[in-house]
């Protein structure tokens, strides 16, 4: 017993003397066997009910991998080589396909063994906990949970394992493997290069040497996309939040009238769907679309303003109307933040003789950014993967001639175009994890300074 | 200067005393309210014009002028009973199936995980927390085209399946967006929960009695988000149902209104399509918007 005393590990509130270690070195018999047998355990600790569910589990799992894991783990190193193949039938006087391999399918379906794996053994690492606790229960007197107590500690103690079963479920099945299966992905020829939509091949890490090498096409593509990434978030996240800031604090002022009455008028502009303003905007900015005709018939210019065909106005008319879209936004949020900042700060502020400048530097601006601070990292990150505007607005538009990505085109409505239009599906991947990378150094270098991250009960 | 100004949506009630105001005063306010009324405009504009030209009698895309010289309704008929082309009833009735279907398990969802987070105290909590956010860092398109195959490995590619799909896209991982509702939870006093324990409530009881009760606006809130969802996303729908029109829900069905082959024939009813679906969804948005201030404000006080 002396051992369990000097562990290092610091304690936990949820450490508790039933864990896999002390199965294996303190079990009897029945318990270690479970490691084989599982649930054994705990049918000789008459929770039949429950061994016979793991030991169902267990059967199940082998059945699986004998007639399709095992042969799905297989392919996976190799991928498949069997191409279709064509067969000429004397008798019938056609020819028969042959089923050839298919990669994907071979990737998802041993990602997804992988996956089933990985999940038998937490199953297998909780019945050898299972197994001991019902041992050392019996052992120190105390009472063996029923299967029918066990199932009604599902809506008290273990309420979290019911609770949380469904949604764990849908996050694995569709966020998490299909992550697991992306990622792998980048490491393949998957793409319509040379034609290896049905078979590919491992290739290690040449698509990153692709995407980010400065000389090839694509390479030469990729560093101004990731450049005018980081410029668009950087300007959409903070024209947006400082307009709104100042938008919100005239309509905040006393002497302004009819306050309900703009904020209603900018509140409803957001309240019509994004995907309709965005198109009305994308409409109305066309070459020959309204605003072009409205300018031209009062004579202020005589043709066209190029909104989607000229580089720099596309850049800045989808930061434009990212700020109409935004402005009201960050207004709504500022608003509320300003009925309730302290009086006692301002009327302090006053009373040491500040004039309205200061005490909006020294006191309301921090005030604001203390608050809003998480916030704006969350729209920054947001505006990195800001898809909607882009897509909606300028498809990326406009697009040199042999390039894959337009002028006002991210990282992620890049991606799109690789993966859904020219179905390069190993490059999307590549980009979808470099764009993962970039957020990830974005938030980690900034949420970390939050009192959100700092402080979790703060977060509300 | 002395009086406070009461700022109520409805801009009615706001007292006033008499004031003097200086000459250079007025003018600022002017000059304020001038602004104003400019950024509103520019702010209305485009609604504005999308309703006159959803009303426009002549046909066709653009047009040099911006009051319509006639006006109509058929715009709006035609886009309820013209439907050989594009049948603009049935996106609207997909939309609503999905939507419904897929708010019901989202809210369950998200309310179950924000309730545990908050709540509950287990080991795998913290990791869990992590692992959402990680998660909520990859672009939600990386794995979209995986995301299509799995469903198609599970056969629900084709038509009517076409339905579950959508709706298990949009609330299947839902409950990784736990956050507002976990702080919202958050501040029910735990005197409270610990009292129902007391009094012989389990677990799953203080959730369903006490602190779903007492979380009203925040759960209206999910309710309305996830309700939102498919109307207001076209990219996933976009990609798993494609060109089968029969399955467009309202935004990709609006989405290829402006595409060249139908735009000519289409605008004007792409115009009256935006304003039938905007009305609704902006009441909701206003409903969703008060039950979030509400959420926020109003959380429970101890």
């Amino acid at each position: 017993m002396a051992e369990t005393k000097v562990k290092k590990k610091k304690a936990s509130i949820f450490d508790t003397p039933y864990t896999l270690k002390n199965a294996f070195s303190k079990g009897d018999a029945f318990t270690r066997l479970s490691c084989i047998f599982m649930g054994l355990g705990d049918i000789a600790r008459k929770q039949v009910i429950k061994g016979l569910i793991y030991f169902g589990l267990e059967v199940a799992y082998i059945c699986f991998m004998a007639f399709n894991g095992l042969h799905n783990l297989a392919m996976l190193p190799s991928l498949g080589e069997t191409e279709q193949g064509k067969v000429w039938d004397e008798d019938q006087g056609v020819f028969i396909y042959t089923q050839g391999d298919n990669s994907v399918l071979i990737l998802l379906y041993g990602v997804a063994t992988l996956l089933i794996t990985f999940l038998f053994v937490c199953l297998w690492i909780d019945n050898m906990k299972s197994a001991y606790k019902a041992q050392w229960l019996k052992e120190h007197n105390k009472h063996v949970n029923s299967f029918r107590e066990d199932l009604r500690s599902l809506l008290n103690e273990n309420l979290y394992k019911f609770l949380m079963f469904f949604p764990m479920l849908g996050i694995i099945i569709f966020t998490v493997l299909p992550l697991l299966f992306m990622i792998p992905m980048a490491f393949t020829n998957y793409s319509k290069i040379d034609k290896h939509l049905v078979l590919f091949d491992w290739v290690g890490l040449q698509n990153f040497q692709t995407v980010m090498g400065m000389g090839g096409k694509l390479g030469s593509t990729f560093w101004p996309v990731l450049g005018w990434t980081l410029i668009w978030a950087f300007f959409a996240t903070f024209l947006n939040f400082f307009l709104g800031m100042i938008l919100a604090m005239v309509i905040n002022r006393k002497d302004t009238k009819a306050k309900g009455f703009w904020r209603f008028i900018f509140v409803l502009s957001i309240a019509v769907p994004q995907f309709v303003s965005l198109l009305i905007m994308r409409t109305m900015l066309n070459q020959n679309g309204p605003i072009n005709n409205l300018l031209i018939e009062w004579g202020w210019i005589t043709k066209p303003l190029p909104f989607w065909t000229n580089a720099t106005w596309a850049r800045v008319m989808v930061i434009v109307i990212n700020c109409w879209i935004g402005i009201p936004y960050s207004m709504l949020q500022v608003t509320g933040i300003l009925q309730n900042i302290p009086s006692e700060l301002t009327e302090a502020a006053k009373i040491d003789g500040a004039n309205s400048v200061q005490t909006f530097f020294k006191i309301t601006l921090p005030y604001i950014m203390f608050i809003m601070g998480p916030y704006i990292i969350t729209q920054f990150t947001g505006n990195i993967n800001n898809f909607n505007v882009i897509y909606l607005l300028s498809g990326g538009a406009p697009t040199p001639v042999g390039s894959t990505a337009g002028k006002t085109d991210l990282l992620v409505t890049w991606l799109y175009k690789l993966t859904i239009d020219y179905q390069y599906y190993n490059l999307g991947a590549v980009i979808g994890i470099i764009t993962f990378i970039v957020l990830s150094i974005v938030a980690l270098a900034t949420y970390r300074n939050t009192a959100s991250y700092k402080d979790e009960e703060a977060f509300n | 200067m002395s009086n406070k100004v009461m700022t109520y949506a409805g801009g009615q009630e706001y007292k006033f005393k008499k004031n003097h105001m200086s000459a250079g005063r007025v003018a600022k306010n002017v000059v304020v309210h001038v602004i104003l009324a400019i950024l509103a405009v520019i702010w209305m504009f485009p609604i504005f014009w999308v309703v006159m030209t959803s009303f426009r009698k002549e046909k066709g895309s653009y047009t040099a002028y911006f009051m319509p010289k006639g006006f109509t309704f058929d715009n709006y008929t035609k886009l309820f009973t013209e439907t050989t082309q594009l049948n603009f009833p049935r996106m609207f009735l997909n939309t609503l199936v999905v939507a419904i279907f897929s708010c019901i398990i989202t809210t369950i969802f998200i309310l179950c995980v924000g309730y545990c987070m908050s709540q509950l105290r287990f080991r795998l909590r913290k990791p869990f927390m992590n692992m959402a956010m990680i998660l909520g860092l990859f672009p939600a398109f990386m794995s979209m085209v995986a995301v299509y195959f799995i469903l198609k490995a599970l056969g629900l590619t084709e038509g009517n399946m076409l339905y579950v799909a959508l709706v298990l896209i949009y609330s299947a991982g839902s409950g990784t967006g736990f956050y507002i509702v976990k702080g919202f939870f958050d501040t029910v006093p735990k005197s409270l929960t610990e009292a129902a324990i007391l009094d012989g409530c389990n677990r799953f009881q203080v959730f369903n009695k006490i602190v779903l009760p007492l979380s009203k606006p925040i759960v209206v809130y999910t309710i309305l988000t996830a309700f939102l969802a498919p109307w207001l996303d076209f990219v996933f729908v976009k990609v798993i149902v494609g060109a089968n029109a029969d399955y467009w829900t309202v935004s990709l069905g609006m989405y290829n209104m402006l595409e060249k082959e139908y735009i000519y024939n289409w605008y004007t009813r792409w115009a009256a399509a935006a304003v039938i679906v905007s009305i609704p969804i902006a009441i909701l948005f206003m409903l969703m918007q008060k039950n979030y201030v509400d959420g926020m404000t109003g959380a429970v006080k101890g």
